[in-house]
């Protein structure tokens, strides 16, 4: 069978960095191809060269045989190559119509026929099994719908090869299960997807073959059955993966401290429920839930970050009377954001400046640290996460996603905490970095350090938890420790719950 | 995680061949290079147009000379453009600097047409600043207002204020004598006029509170990012709010040295497009309206190229209708030779020209 | 009724309580005389606000249109009295105008200077030429002149519409049409909602920055046509500080300094508040110019707080 979409000997060049180097990559009518890869190894900018987002310096691109040379995302997706990215690009200002129909509003008499672009954004979105009010702005609907109208609006009638970037990241098991479906639908059609997810067994659930790019190269293609998943991660990070052990921590020396952290019925209404918490030195208690369940809430509200109007938190028993990040921060409690973008770094501002922020906002603005000690400690932490920058001067918001994850990382360490709080500790960053954020929690948590850690990836949690508190519609249901914890025990307990 | 690449070797081309080019490149990415280059290049035309220009001459005790008459005239734009520079690192904008002045310059001829101490007027003076810089950040940091709405509020109003003060004890442009006053803004002490004394003594304090406290990390990293600030624990609120009352009081003293040259309060036309020049000083020096940098180098340069602009219009014998068309156009090629993008285009054509 | 209208509609509420108001405290007030006047006298700052609510949706501003007005003004003046129709010379101005703001488009987009600033550099820019050209008040002596202020319509009531007001009126439709009925008019909401979004979806950046700015420049070159013939007189320091009544009325009418939301018919509203509080000032001879700008400062504050709560909770929806 002839590829729809063919790209060979694509290379592109940034400035220092061989981004793309005579790659190839073609995806057949009917199939759904992965493109994997860690941080950096070039999907990106291979999807933008697919796509008309980036100009290659050398190679081919051919749709159904014909070369053609995409000069913007617009001219791209008029070809017949569509595309969606992990953060919704639609304009949440505008309704529904507009974002579905704009760059080829239907007109009369040269204006538009706004009843016309009704009827076709409502006609884009029934392919996809969507039915919506599309004259609300889309920035009134979940993530989830944004997702497909998102999809929608890069389905042109005629598309031939649809891109996928991440679409699941915000997504919950069931949403997923929905897109899988619209998937699956347009393959049948003959469309080509090309499918990125850092969910290893997502790929292996919707895909049919595998390219994997390591350094800007294509290192391997085959179809799922030839790139088993322990061969695919080792071709991604380019070495064998330390074999992360599997085994629980044990709970006993843990329990019987006092605990450093105290929730007492706390909550906030309409956001979460009332809950009882412990937090205690040297254990790692998880927050297993779906999307949407409460977890990052419960763990903004631990923090001080959400305010809570019913309860009472008390720290070394002492109740928290203004309980706010910086009187969180005072007493030794750290917290690590879910959303790196707007949360977590201060993007202008160096690797030095990101790491040390919050621990002279613990100092006061009086007492800067000196600067040898900023570079002391800066150079510690980038030793210590092996966070990889060309030098601790550099803007955070050149770094990859992993290592600003572990610059935020760096930022709570370097404070000292006795509670660390992490909201998605890995996501969107790559295998290997994933493999030492989990080795990094065990060791804080031996070092005696109480850490609550909000994931939404159920392996991981059983990894590094002593004690797992699972959350459903933003109240605590259960609490699962020690033996007992497995993947079904949680999903059972969320299930159960209702 | 970056796992040496076996196929690529790392090893760097001998130092030597590329020290020259590259340390040339580095020098001209420096942020400084564009606005120094700007000053020098003003400056040398005017050294061509009036051979005396550089000359400096003690008249009746005091220095006279084109060089001090920039430093002169340029320390009250200097005070309100570092303001302004602390207010743009945090991402805002403060509109309202040219109707601070005209409030405070009003305040303070009427303090001293209702006889108060003129100590006590200075301080009046200030606190008329700070009180003008509190609403502004009030809005701001409280109600979360847009800085570039919240201040044009105070902008649109001020100078009403300003006139109606003026109005409360009869006068439309009263004038006054404050020989402690004027001696802040037109007095010497010794060889040096006051006033740069007063200015060298607020920049040092600037500079003291912006890079030997954490104040100016604080601020950048709530112009970078006021969520994640916050979430680091640091005051994102209080840090917006001192931003607008330095700027409030920076705009003050500018305000006091003015008012005490013109001896009266004109609030219609006194510090009309401070506002403007303020901006422009501090995107001349590199900073982004964008937030997340202080420059108070650049900003201070940038203050020099406008004045040093002014005075060479004046000395030059150009009609003085010419001025504000001279500085447009200087401040423009400035403005896109910091552009990456025409800097780009111009090298470009230029060896499409060569070759 | 969707969030969306409810900041226009409150604009239109202040315009109509204010009008009863005046009408309440001075008999003549409540005529369409008075609203004839008030749409004639501030016709040229809002054809010029017009336009600067398509830089505002759009996310930019821009500073220039005051001087804008009073060169193009001074233009006008000096080619009347090289001997030009004023028709004519209206014709080159609103070139310039659609020529300067092409370029000042380009700018923003090519060398990624921010509007604040280049289009201050603008303003700065155009008032030295004004300077440069004049530096005293010139009259336009072409009998067109008297011919354009005795030309309207008359209402009922004793009302007079003004040409300037009609030349407003039709600005207004074209405005409308361009923003609502055209696919440029959804690229401008769409880059003052999400620039990078709207990149991606394939939305022209260039082309429609440089449009929106030529818009504003023709808009601003329009008024400034307006305020000549109106005054008919081109002075170098005419439409100073302009700019500022301009976006006050932009955001009196309900369009967000955010971008991305707002209407071109609330700029028509905003500039008529602005206008209606003047009037109603100057209808109580002992109030002065200091309260025109107290008051507008009062309600300008009024307008911003209210679209802060009431858009705030829109917002928040969206980010959720």
């Amino acid at each position: 069978m002839s590829a729809i979409i063919e790209l060979s000997g694509i290379s592109k060049q940034f400035p220092g960095v061989r981004a793309l180097d005579n790659v190839e990559f073609s995806v057949e009518p009917g199939e759904t191809h992965a493109l994997m890869g860690e941080n950096g190894a070039g999907k990106s900018t291979l999807i933008k060269v697919m796509t008309g987002a980036l100009q290659p310096d050398g190679g081919t691109i051919r749709l159904a045989g014909k070369e053609i040379r995409p000069e913007s995302p617009g001219a791209a997706r008029a070809a017949g190559i569509g595309a969606v990215y992990q953060e919704v690009n639609l304009i949440p200002t505008m309704s529904v119509t507009k974002n579905l129909t704009l760059g080829r509003l239907p007109r009369k008499f040269g204006l538009i026929d706004w009843s016309a672009a009704r009827a076709i954004a409502k006609a884009k979105l029934a392919r996809l099994g969507v039915d919506i009010d599309v004259e609300r702005p889309v920035g009134s609907y979940s993530v989830a719908i944004q997702q497909l109208i998102a999809i929608a609006r890069a389905l042109e009638d005629d598309a031939r090869v649809l891109v996928l970037d991440e679409p699941t990241a915000s997504l919950d098991a069931n949403e997923t299960e929905r897109l899988f479906e619209i998937i699956r639908d347009l393959k049948a059609r003959g469309l080509g997807i090309v499918f990125i997810s850092h969910f290893i067994d997502q790929v292996y659930r919707i895909s049919d073959r595998i390219t994997v790019l390591r350094n800007g190269r294509r290192v391997a293609v085959g179809t799922v059955e030839e790139i088993p998943s322990l061969k695919l991660v080792s071709l991604m990070i380019g070495r064998e993966l330390e074999h992360v052990e599997h085994q629980r921590p044990s709970t006993e020396t843990v329990t019987s401290s006092k605990p450093i952290l105290t929730a007492k019925s706390v909550g906030r209404r309409r956001l979460l429920e009332p809950f009882e918490l412990d937090l205690r030195p040297g254990e790692v208690v998880g927050l297993a839930g779906l999307l949407g369940s409460g977890r990052t809430e419960t763990a903004k509200l631990v923090f001080g970050a959400i305010r809570h109007d019913s309860g009472e938190i008390a720290i070394d028993g002492h109740p928290s009377s203004s309980h706010s990040p910086k009187s969180s921060l005072m007493a030794g409690i750290t917290f690590c954001p879910e959303d790196r973008k707007s949360e977590g770094i201060v993007p202008e501002l160096s690797v030095r400046e990101n790491i040390i922020l919050a621990l002279q906002s613990k100092r006061g603005w009086l007492h800067l640290l000196s600067r040898k000690e900023q570079e002391r400690l800066t150079a510690e932490m980038i030793a210590a996460l092996n966070i990889a920058t060309p030098d601790a001067e550099k803007p955070v918001g050149q770094l990859s996603g992993g290592n600003q994850q572990k610059v935020l990382l760096a930022r709570s360490l370097v404070s000292n905490p006795r509670v660390l709080i992490l909201d998605e500790p890995t996501r969107g960053i790559d295998v290997g970095a994933h493999a030492e954020i989990v080795t990094l929690i065990r060791q804080l948590a031996a070092k005696g350090m109480a850490l609550l850690v909000a994931s939404s990836e159920l392996d991981e949690l059983l990894t590094v938890s002593h004690r797992i508190e699972v959350m459903r519609d933003r109240r605590m249901v259960g609490e699962i420790s020690g033996a007992e914890a497995t993947r079904e025990k949680i999903i059972q307990t969320i299930a159960a719950a209702s | 995680m970056s796992t040496p690449t076996p196929g690529t070797p790392a090893s760097p081309k001998p130092a030597a061949e590329q020290a020259q080019p590259s340390a040339l490149k580095a020098l001209l990415r420096h942020r400084l290079v564009w606005p120094i280059l700007a000053l020098v290049l003003v400056l040398i035309v005017d050294a061509i147009i009036s051979p005396g220009f550089f000359q400096i001459r003690i008249v009746q005790g005091r220095l006279f000379g084109n060089l001090i008459d920039i430093l002169y005239r340029g320390m009250p734009p200097a005070m309100i453009a570092l303001g302004m520079a602390v207010v743009i690192s945090t991402k805002g904008i403060d509109l309202s600097v040219g109707s601070i002045i005209a409030v405070t310059g009003a305040v303070m001829a009427w303090r001293i047409h209702e006889g108060d101490s003129h100590y006590v007027i200075l301080l009046t003076a200030l606190c008329v600043g700070l009180a003008c810089g509190l609403w502004n950040g009030f809005l701001v940091s409280v109600l979360e207002i847009q800085p570039i709405i919240a201040t044009l509020i105070l902008m649109v109003s001020g100078r009403g204020i300003g006139l109606m003060i003026n109005l409360l004890y009869g006068g439309t442009n009263p004038s006054f004598t404050s020989p402690l006053l004027q001696g802040l803004s037109t007095g010497n002490l010794g060889l040096v006029p006051t006033r740069l004394v007063v200015g060298a003594v607020m920049i040092v304090l600037v500079w003291l509170l912006v890079r030997r406290t954490a104040f100016g990390l604080f601020l950048e990293s709530v112009g970078g990012n006021a969520k994640s600030a916050w979430l680091s624990g640091v005051s994102s609120r209080l840090i917006l709010l001192s931003a607008y009352l330095i700027s409030g009081l920076m705009t003050a003293v500018a305000a006091i040295i003015l008012t005490a040259d013109t001896h009266t309060s004109d609030p219609v036309t006194s510090g009309l497009y401070s506002e403007l020049d303020a901006i422009l000083a501090v995107v001349i020096g590199g900073g982004s309206l964008a937030g997340g940098r202080i420059y108070l180098d650049g900003t201070i340069i940038g203050v020099l190229v406008i004045q040093a602009l002014t005075t060479s219009i004046l000395t030059s014998g150009l009609p003085p209708e010419y001025n504000l068309v001279v500085k447009a156009v200087v401040v423009l090629i400035v403005l896109l030779l910091q552009s990456a993008n025409t800097r780009a285009a111009v090298v470009s054509l230029l060896a499409r020209r060569k070759g | 009724m969707s969030e969306k209208y409810l900041p226009l509609m409150a604009t239109i509420a202040v315009f109509v309580i204010l009008f009863i108001a005046g009408g309440l405290l001075y008999p003549n007030f409540f005529s369409t005389l008075v609203l004839g006047n008030i749409l004639g006298d501030n016709a040229f700052i809002i054809i010029a606000a017009i336009g600067t609510t398509f830089v505002i949706i759009s996310g930019g501003i821009d500073l220039s249109i005051g001087s804008m007005i009073g060169f193009v003004g001074v233009v006008m003046a000096n080619l009347d009295s090289a001997g030009w129709h004023p028709l004519a010379s209206a014709a080159l101005m609103i070139v310039f105008g659609a020529g300067y703001g092409t370029l000042v488009g380009f700018i923003i987009d090519f060398c990624e200077i921010q509007p604040f600033i280049i289009t201050l550099a603008g303003l700065f820019l155009l008032r030295g030429m004004c300077f440069m050209i004049n530096l005293d008040a010139v009259p336009i002596k072409n009998p067109f002149v008297l011919e354009f202020s005795d030309m309207g319509i008359p209402l009922f009531g004793g009302g007079w519409l003004s040409s300037s007001a009609i030349v407003m009126l039709v600005a207004l439709v074209v405005a409308v049409i361009i923003a609502h009925w055209t696919e440029f008019g959804s690229a401008v909401y769409a880059i003052g909602g999400d620039a990078q979004s709207a990149k991606l979806m394939g939305v022209p950046m260039r082309k429609t920055t440089l449009k929106i700015y030529a818009l504003s420049g023709t808009y601003s070159a329009l008024g400034g046509v307006v305020y000549a013939l109106y005054t008919s007189s081109g002075y170098p320091l005419a439409g100073s500080g302009l700019e500022l009544v301009a976006i006050a009325s932009v955001v009196l009418g309900g369009t967000l300094l955010t971008g991305g939301v707002g209407f071109v018919a609330g700029t028509v509203f905003g500039g008529m508040i602005l206008g209606l509080i003047a009037t109603l000032i100057n209808f109580n001879g002992s109030l002065n110019g200091a309260w025109i700008m107290i008051s507008g400062g009062l309600l300008l504050f009024i307008f911003i707080v209210m679209h802060r709560f009431l858009v705030g909770s829109l917002k928040f929806r969206a980010g959720s």
